[in-house]
């Protein structure tokens, strides 16, 4: 049995983290680090590619494979140069709500329709964190934030239902309640060929907490209330949303170069 | 792959067989008016040579494509024009700070904003040299012809893989689009990327002469941190300590700075103590030598000098000239290389003759000449 310790020492570094206590971002980098290890893959083939944002950090520097740590909603473009540079690399992308469906939203939907082989994890806490809680893309309808003292005039966005709609492989949700589910869900996303989406809601009592007045803990709770496994029931729904298959662009683009008598290097 | 020997083309596409010379291996790019003939080629001609070519969604796309394989271990490239330059700015920066090899193609067109998207312009100097944020130097090349268009491409990936840092091939759409002969030689130098050796531990820091550390690919075990904030040796991040901002700033501006003369060219003619020497570069270097030659034919003491690498400045030798000779600037737009001209050679001595949208002929500029020195 690989214990919690042996996971650790095989994945992470720079221990302690700079989250906040509390926070979910920690628990989804364990997450990460079980999935790979029950995937099976060789860790050195791993590569994390994130943008900015607590989110972002959560790879970098605390992952022990390869980071690229980029700009701003840029995480995705970035991942596609490095996948189609080498296909066996297992390219993952961490990404918060603001930097994946705000600032980087253009790329997500293209990255979807092209169906790269990428696994992206999109860390939703609701709001800009790093910046002190702005609203965001995904900030629900009348919540106050920073920006929105009056409350959110606008719409909170469905992401997964855009990603799927643009063509990914494969889309799903959980929480950093579902530790469990999440983690096969990960593990499931090294095994897809094709453009893997899992939207994380994971909690931030820095500020959404402070807020409500909830605890970390607590929010962890409000997850398990508020969420169903059943897609008839009421509640924010976790679990598979969409599987299909798709022919998928980097093989797409290796088997023109050999057709075309190139190796790729 | 065009094989060795000499053909009849476009600028854009002599780029694109030099950079397939060179050897590239990703290509991202956007399309846009006067570079789009460099993907038009490449998309066609690339894959056959084992590379990968992309048309992403946009030019930050683009250019963070190209980062990333670089990072996979490939010579990357994009290229583009004014609106879209503008729009990689911050990854460019990003590819200063993470050094990152890569070849940026700007044609410069007319601008300001969509300006005239087919017509020259070398709006884009200073852009290309201050247009991200933050310290940092940049090399650029300005290529004059077909031939330099192939060449220069060349030399950007040696120099990209050499010194671990983006180049900007600084063309424009007058050599963009010119159609000349040129040479493809049996034998093209290319320079490959510091490799770390066994004994490497850092990757973001070195204390060898020529302020390089070596790079590693993704993939190879080397639990990489790659990243725009500021970083150690290793590495990790470090947004706070005085020391960790002012030992990377510093290397990353002394990697150009103190191997300029490893990567300063230029070309002159008659520049010693004339009475007035040209400086231009780019597309409308070509009727600035052609009156310079004339004027000399007919007696008159005056020199032509034209910077190939843009960036960092032939600064010495321009202050030289100042020194000696009054200057004259001939560009494709009001502010181009204007205050790096003003800066070396002062502005009591200098004359500028700058137009806008086309080429001027040689007859022109020779009156310019005369009006200058009667
Ligand atoms: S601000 Fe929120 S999301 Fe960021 S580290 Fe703290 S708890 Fe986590």
């Amino acid at each position: 049995m690989i214990t919690t310790k042996d996971i650790r020492n095989k994945y992470v570094k720079n221990y302690p983290s700079a989250f906040c206590p509390g926070c979910g971002d920690g628990m989804v980098l364990n997450a990460m680090s079980r999935a790979v290890e029950k995937s099976g893959i060789d860790q050195k083939k791993v590569a994390a590619v994130s943008g900015i944002g607590c989110a972002a950090w959560i790879p970098s520097p605390y992952w022990k494979v390869d980071t690229l740590h980029t700009t701003h909603g840029r995480a995705i473009p970035h991942a596609t140069g490095l996948k189609v540079g080498n296909k066996d690399l297992e390219v993952m992308v961490v990404s918060g709500d603001g930097d994946c469906a705000g600032i980087g939203g253009n790329h997500l939907l293209h990255a979807a329709r092209n169906n790269i082989d990428l696994n992206v994890l999109m860390i939703n806490n609701g709001l800009y964190a790093m910046t002190g809680g702005q609203v965001a893309p995904t900030t629900e309808h009348g919540e106050k934030t920073l920006t929105t003292p009056y409350g959110n005039p606008s719409q909170g966005i469905d992401i997964c239902n855009v990603v799927k709609h643009s063509g990914a492989s494969h889309v799903a949700r959980w929480t950093t309640y579902h530790m469990n589910e999440l983690i096969k869900e990960i593990e499931r996303t090294i095994d897809i060929k094709g453009f893997s989406f899992i939207e994380v809601l994971s909690q931030c009592p820095t500020r959404t907490g402070k807020k409500e007045g909830l605890s970390g803990v607590e929010m962890l709770e409000w997850y398990r209330e508020n969420t169903t496994k059943n897609k008839e029931e009421e509640g924010i729904y976790v679990g598979e949303i969409q599987y299909v298959e798709r022919t998928e662009l980097t093989e797409e683009i290796y088997e023109q170069i050999s057709k075309r008598g190139g190796k790729p290097r | 792959m065009l094989k060795p020997g000499t053909y009849f083309m476009e600028g854009n596409e002599a780029c694109a067989e030099g950079a397939m010379r060179a050897g590239l291996g990703l290509y991202a790019g956007y399309p846009i008016t006067p570079a789009s003939e460099v993907m038009n080629h490449l998309a066609k001609e690339l894959p056959k040579t084992g590379g990968r070519f992309l048309q992403m969604e946009d030019e930050i796309a683009s250019i963070a494509a190209v980062i990333g394989g670089a990072w996979s271990g490939l010579k990357s490239m994009t290229a583009t024009s004014g609106p879209g330059f503008s729009l990689m700015q911050e990854n460019i920066g990003y590819a200063v700070m993470t050094e990152t090899p890569c070849v940026i193609v700007d044609v410069q067109r007319a601008g300001p904003s969509t300006g005239q998207a087919t017509k020259p312009g070398t709006g884009d100097v200073m852009q290309s040299r201050f247009g991200s944020h933050g310290d940092y130097e940049i090399i650029a090349l300005a290529p004059n012809s077909v031939q330099e268009m192939f060449d220069f491409t060349v030399r950007s990936f040696n120099l990209s893989e050499r010194y671990r840092t983006p180049v900007v091939l600084l063309a424009d759409a007058g050599v963009g689009h010119m159609r000349e002969k040129f040479t493809i030689p049996e034998k093209v130098k290319t320079i490959e990327r510091k490799r770390p050796k066994e004994v490497d531990k850092e990757f973001f820091d070195t204390h060898e002469e020529d302020h390089v550390p070596p790079m590693p690919d993704f993939g190879e075990g080397y639990e990489l941190m790659v990243t725009g904030s500021t970083h150690l040796g290793d590495g990790t991040r470090d947004t706070a300590s005085f020391e960790a901002q002012d030992r990377l700033v510093r290397r990353l501006n002394a990697k150009i700075n103190d191997n300029r003369e490893e990567i300063e060219d230029w070309e002159e003619m008659g520049c010693n103590r004339a009475d007035l020497v040209l400086i231009s570069y780019g597309s409308i270097s070509r009727p600035v030598k052609g009156a310079v030659k004339k004027a000399r034919e007919d007696g008159y003491d005056i020199g032509f000098f034209r910077p190939k690498v843009i960036w960092p400045s032939p600064e010495d030798r321009m202050k030289e000239i100042g020194k000696n000779s009054e200057v004259m600037l001939v560009e494709l737009s009001l502010q181009g290389y204007r205050m790096e001209v003003e800066r070396c050679v002062g502005s009591e001595n200098l004359y500028i003759f700058d137009i806008l949208n086309s080429l001027p002929t040689i007859e022109q500029v020779y009156e310019k000449i005369m009006e200058v020195i009667e």
